[in-house]
């Protein structure tokens, strides 16, 4: 492997932690659920931003499409996990007023 | 005014989530970890009926995630319809935007069909061609249909339902009569392929949409009664 | 190596940190779900860049689209609450 797609995986996924951290900082100090949702958000793209950094084995050389496919599952698993939660805070809304 | 577990406490423990993150993903990048997934993956993809590497590896080296994936999607909705019935949606669209979503809509569902067939062989698929016809449904929602174009409850249930049961129905009808559960004979893995992921485009297309009406549907102004 | 390339990747991933950090401490809601799409199409583009295209197609279209319709719709009503409730009727659900 050699240093460019080191380099590479090393600033894409380094900065996949740094979301999953920004996600996990906002969804802890944050209480409206909304800004919640979009922290949990953040902190999916994160993962998928690390799985795909992983993948990566340089320019004209195919990735790995193993965690390609993990990663497609896990978009419309957090877009469904979304719309869920986003019901239950309507619902809630109703039940307070 | 420090608060201890706002500026103390939580900084420190990202830090050290950040810290054991960070440490283990450059472990696991310059680390020799011997044999991986991608090169044999990548050897048996012209055995897997499509050429395109992900679509490959979802829908046929590990088809059982996809299947429990479908699962996912439907149990979210079905989380989302009992918890109520959908709101009253938008008032109607004035004349422009009425005409540009009567313009989209075709066009989003032929490219929705595109993907689905290119996902054989370039970057597309299953996924893709069910979120536009999702977001198709979201732009009629938003220009006033009260059920986003979609049929009424008792065809909407077959309709979300389809991608699980289509699946699991040729998982099953091959472990009776092939090779194992999912494991596609030789020759007939393109066609296998391609009706799963058809049945699927429409179960997350109508999923979707449905979801985005967040709960159940309202009664369908043609039948007048649903349960 | 290849100059113009690590100049791109760090253009890119500086941009997209920018993007999470003010979408994460934006406190008005409309504007943080906005922000949010943005950050999705964006990481789209980044996908593309690391050979991923059927992810970028993916998060473009239900990540950054999907998602922030679902988003948007939310916002409208958290707004709604937030204004006062004579002046935020028209901010509620049509009629």
């Amino acid at each position: 492997m050699t240093d460019q797609v080191l380099y590479a995986q090393l600033l894409y996924g380094g900065s996949g932690i740094i979301l999953v951290l920004l996600g996990l900082w906002s969804f802890l100090v944050h209480a409206a659920l909304l800004r919640k949702l979009i922290a949990i958000n953040l902190m999916g793209a994160g993962v998928f931003h690390i799985l795909v950094a992983i993948a990566y084995r340089g320019i004209d050389t195919p990735p790995d499409p193993v965690p390609h496919a993990l990663v497609l599952t896990g978009i419309v698993v957090a877009v469904s996990a979304t719309a869920l939660a986003l019901a239950f805070g309507k619902r809630l809304d109703q039940v307070d007023d | 005014m420090i608060r201890p577990l706002e500026h103390i406490l939580i900084p420190l423990g990202l830090l050290a989530v950040g810290g054991l993150l960070g440490w283990s993903f450059f472990l696991a990048v310059t680390g020799d970890a011997g044999e991986r997934l991608a090169p044999i993956a990548l050897a048996r993809v012209p055995d897997s009926g499509v050429s395109n590497p992900v679509t490959s590896v979802l829908l046929n080296f590990r088809a059982y995630d996809t299947l429990l994936e479908f699962a996912v999607l439907l149990a979210a909705l079905l989380g989302i319809w009992s918890l109520g019935s959908s709101g009253t949606g938008f008032q109607p669209a004035a004349s422009v935007l009425d005409g540009m979503v009567a313009g989209f809509v075709p066009l989003l569902i032929l490219s929705a069909g595109y993907m689905l067939w290119v996902g054989a062989y370039a970057p597309g698929g299953a996924f893709q061609a069910g979120a536009l016809l999702g977001s198709a449904g979201v732009m009629l929602a938003l220009a006033g249909h009260r059920n986003a174009g979609l049929p009424s409850e008792g065809r909407l249930r077959i309709l979300v339902g389809l991608g699980v049961f289509v699946c699991a129905l040729t998982g099953l009808l091959l472990m009776l009569f092939g090779d194992g559960f999912l494991t596609y004979p030789a020759g007939f893995a393109k066609w296998l392929i391609l009706t799963i992921e058809t049945a699927a485009t429409l179960a997350i297309g109508a999923t979707l949409a449905a979801a985005y009406l967040g709960g159940r549907p309202a009664a369908h102004p043609t039948t007048g009664e649903t349960a | 190596m290849n100059a113009l390339l690590t100049v791109f990747d760090l253009l890119l991933t500086l941009t997209l940190l920018g993007l999470a950090l003010v979408t994460v401490t934006s406190r008005e809601p409309r504007r943080a779900v906005i922000l949010f799409i943005a950050f999705g199409l964006l990481l789209a583009l980044v996908w593309a860049r690391l050979r991923a295209p059927d992810l970028a197609l993916a998060e473009a279209a239900i990540g950054a689209g999907l998602s922030g319709a679902l988003m948007l719709a939310a916002a409208r009503r958290a707004s709604g609450r937030r204004t006062s409730p004579a002046e935020g009727s028209d901010a509620e659900d049509a009629p």
